[in-house]
């Protein structure tokens, strides 16, 4: 018979058991949190942290806004004025900016935050801020005698967009716009790059990935059916180029593919090629697929050969042996099974192919440059604001391939090893 | 972020300043070598102040990111002329006193005995380098390049050529290559037109080009054999041509000078001894001595007047000097004012042209 009101189960010091069970697993969570506490400090530190600080820097830059109040005032006093011809009022308060940096000295930083959207701008603004302290009314005359170039319209729209702190005049760059007298327009055909690299970066990332793939593929089903003894001596060979250093494998394809090297001469000598028709490979696209393929196909091969390791050989026994042909087992019993395989592999080294800037730099002379080379280069020239942009946009783009990957493979059916 | 920046930086820093008074950053490779022997040892022997090189690609965005990040760690930076100028405007550079710098051994104070432009509020030149294009004398027995305009002539000259991967220098060596006098070479590049004349130029050897980054890269082509001819740092030929034997050819028509500058970012650590051995660098000795190195030239008047020996201890540097007047002929300063407003600009304008 069951009582009407059970006895509650307690442990053997008396409390009730459902109460000793929560304490002991809080106990086990709060230990399994300090063993993984070290990990989540380092991938903020390392990881979150300056991604989300790369994309502040994308949309802020105080170069102009910090010194430049009156300004930035009269800006928002006066949100609808006449680009093609400001009033006296905003010459005035630029003027008074302009003297106030000359005394802060910091008229360097505001020319170049302009010269970002307006170019020349720097020495514009070094002059003006030289002369503005001794200037008197009419400001707008005085200004325009100085250099007409103040009266640009496009001066006007950078100025009036910069003013605040927060901008997105670095996306509108990456995204091929320039500053015109009409405000940001599509720029001319000898000035757009980005979209066009960030289209290029894409492709070629494609096509090294399917290279990557059907070299792959015979080879990690090699490494996963030869015995024992034969496979680890493959693996080494496969893993070999994965130790060497990234810098001697690519200086070792220019050895080989430029045009006084090695596959030329040995191609001269055999008499397929002559002298003069020797073969431009490298400096070139030929060159990044070459040298990136060979630098990424590991990523390839690992993936595959893990998951082809633990495919049962008796599912194509068994389909041979119903009177499949060896291309309809293939197709139908091998080929799915090593799907995610597959997926892992494409997704790692297109990724990898997408932000790769080292050996397209060396390798890739002039038509070979991809998007990071770009972003590589601004950083270089201290334009972080818009590598940062331009890192972001890239960032958004593997997201978005990441999203459309989940929804149409699964990120479950990943297999990575 | 800022405060990691300055964390991890400082135990860097703690590094540094554990063996070391001074820290001077330049480009490395065979330049980097020459300061180090022309300034840095001489210095640490004079004064006994603990003093080390560190090497970066480009030290102005370096320290332009230490400045930012509130913690600086290097006392002296060797930096190209327009960045020297652009980083003093930002106000990321400590200004220098062209009082405080040596006078010359027969009196002459330093504001004089630099010649002009060599120093500016922020910087002093530590020598004078140049964009030239050198040629291997094997590939041309019969005619030899002479001119700028050789190097664009395809049909003299059959062959691939090296080239910057940038727009400066580049720009202005295809318009003197397209006839464009040096002194109107500015004013042509500041027009729309004059743009599309030096991409023009250069669309007529585009195909044949092998373009590169590191200073180093340019003589290696060319030892190679993988180019006929290349535009390089004076002094990466000469060095080439003078250790290793190369038969390398610099010519000099058409080449594009400049200062290479000494400064002291804001916040150095050692600000007073960095302007110690900023002084000592760039005295008349100083100059000397590194001309001695590489054949990089003297900005000094006073250091030019006794007759500067290579290392070798036989070869005379005088002729191998871009300021030296064969040299000088038809010979372009490199225009910081326009380098600092158009850099950006004509740089995306060049990616642009180069990945068409």
């Amino acid at each position: 018979m069951i009582p009407a009101t059970p006895e509650l189960l307690k442990t053997a010091d008396g409390r009730p058991l459902r109460e000793a069970l929560v304490a002991a697993q809080a106990r086990s969570k709060r230990k399994a949190f300090l063993l993984v506490f070290p990990l989540l400090v380092f991938v903020l530190l390392t990881f979150l942290i300056p991604i989300g600080y790369m994309l502040k820097r994308s949309f802020e830059h105080d170069g102009l806004s910090k010194s430049s109040p009156t300004l930035t005032a009269w800006f928002q006093a006066n949100p609808e004025f006449d680009h093609m011809n400001p009033p006296e009022g905003a010459f005035a308060a630029l003027v008074t900016d302009l003297a106030q940096m000359q005394a802060d000295k910091n008229t360097g930083m505001a020319g170049t935050r302009i010269n970002y959207t307006v170019p020349g701008s720097i020495s514009l603004f070094k002059k003006g801020a030289r002369e503005a302290g001794d200037m008197q009314p009419p400001f707008k005359e005085a200004m325009l005698k100085l250099d007409p170039a103040w009266g640009d319209p496009a001066l006007w729209y950078g100025m009036e967009s910069a003013a605040s702190k927060w901008t997105t005049d670095f996306y509108l760059v990456a995204a091929d716009r320039k500053l015109t007298a009409t405000g940001w327009e599509r720029g001319d055909d000898k000035q757009r790059i980005y979209l066009y690299l960030f289209f290029k970066t894409f492709l070629v990332s494609g096509i090294i990935t399917l290279i990557c793939m059907l070299l792959a593929f015979p080879v990690a089903h090699l490494l996963a059916v030869l015995p024992m003894s034969k496979s680890s001596l493959l693996m080494i060979l496969v893993l070999l180029p994965f130790w060497t250093s990234l810098l001697v494998r690519t200086t070792a394809w220019m050895a080989l593919l430029q045009e006084q090297g090695i596959v030329n001469d040995a191609l001269v000598a055999l008499g397929v090629i002559s002298n003069e028709g020797r073969l431009s490979m490298m400096y070139n696209m030929t060159g990044t697929i070459v040298a990136m393929t060979h630098v990424l196909l590991p990523f390839m091969i690992l993936p595959l050969y893990s998951v082809m390791r633990v495919i049962p050989p008796s599912y194509a026994r068994a389909a041979r042996s119903l009177g499949a042909t060896s291309w309809t087992t293939f197709r139908r019993i091998y080929l799915p099974q090593t799907l995610p395989g597959i997926a892992a592999g494409s997704l790692l080294v297109f990724i990898l192919a997408v932000g790769y800037y080292i050996t397209p730099a060396l390798v890739g002379g002039a038509e070979g440059q991809l998007i990071s080379n770009l972003i590589s280069f601004h950083m270089s020239k201290s334009n972080w604001s818009l590598a940062a942009a331009l890192a972001a946009m890239l960032l958004a783009a593997i997201l978005l391939l990441y999203w459309i990957y989940d929804r149409l493979v699964g990120i479950d059916r990943l297999k990575l090893g | 972020m800022k405060k990691i920046l300055i964390l991890s930086t400082a135990l860097t820093g703690f590094a540094f300043a554990a063996n070391a008074d001074i820290t001077v950053m330049s480009w490395g490779g065979a330049y980097g070598e020459a300061q180090t022997e022309a300034f840095v040892k001489p210095f640490v022997a004079a004064t006994g102040k603990a003093t080390i090189m560190v090497d970066s690609d480009n030290p102005a965005p370096a320290i332009k990111a230490m400045v930012e990040a509130g913690n600086v760690t290097v006392d002296v930076a060797s930096v190209e002329y327009a960045d020297g100028i652009r980083l003093c405007d930002e106000g990321m550079l400590e200004p220098i006193d062209v009082a405080s710098l040596p006078a010359a051994p027969d009196g002459t104070p330093a504001a004089d005995d630099f010649l002009p432009g060599a120093v500016t509020e922020c910087a002093v030149s530590t020598d004078i380098w140049a964009n030239v294009y050198g040629y291997d004398t094997t590939k041309f027995a019969d005619a030899a390049p002479a001119t700028a305009a050789d190097f664009f002539d395809q049909a003299k000259f059959p062959g691939k050529r090296g080239l910057h991967k940038s727009a400066k220098a580049v720009l202005e060596f295809a318009l003197i290559g397209d006839g464009v006098p040096v002194a109107d070479v500015y004013a042509v590049l500041s027009t729309p037109e004059g743009v599309d004349r030096a991409f023009a130029k250069l669309d007529s050897i585009k195909a044949d080009v092998v373009w590169w980054e590191a200073g180093s890269q340019a003589p290696q082509l060319l030892a190679d054999g993988e180019v006929v001819m290349t535009t390089a740092y004076n002094g990466r030929l000469f060095a080439a041509a003078m250790n290793e034997g190369k038969p390398f050819q610099i010519v000099w028509d058409g080449q594009v000078y400049e200062n290479e500058m000494f400064v002291v970012p804001k916040g150095a650590p050692n600000k007073a001894d960095a302007m110690e051995f900023i002084a000592f660098a760039t005295s008349t000795e100083g100059l000397r001595a590194s001309a001695q190195q590489i054949s990089y030239g003297p900005a000094r008047k006073s250091s030019m007047a006794e007759e500067i020996i290579y290392k070798d201890g036989k070869t005379v540097m005088a002729p191998h000097l871009p300021t030296a007047p064969a040299n000088l002929t038809n010979a372009l300063l490199s225009s910081a004012e326009f380098w600092v407003d158009h850099d950006a600009e004509l740089n995306e304008r060049f990616q642009a042209w180069l990945s068409q």
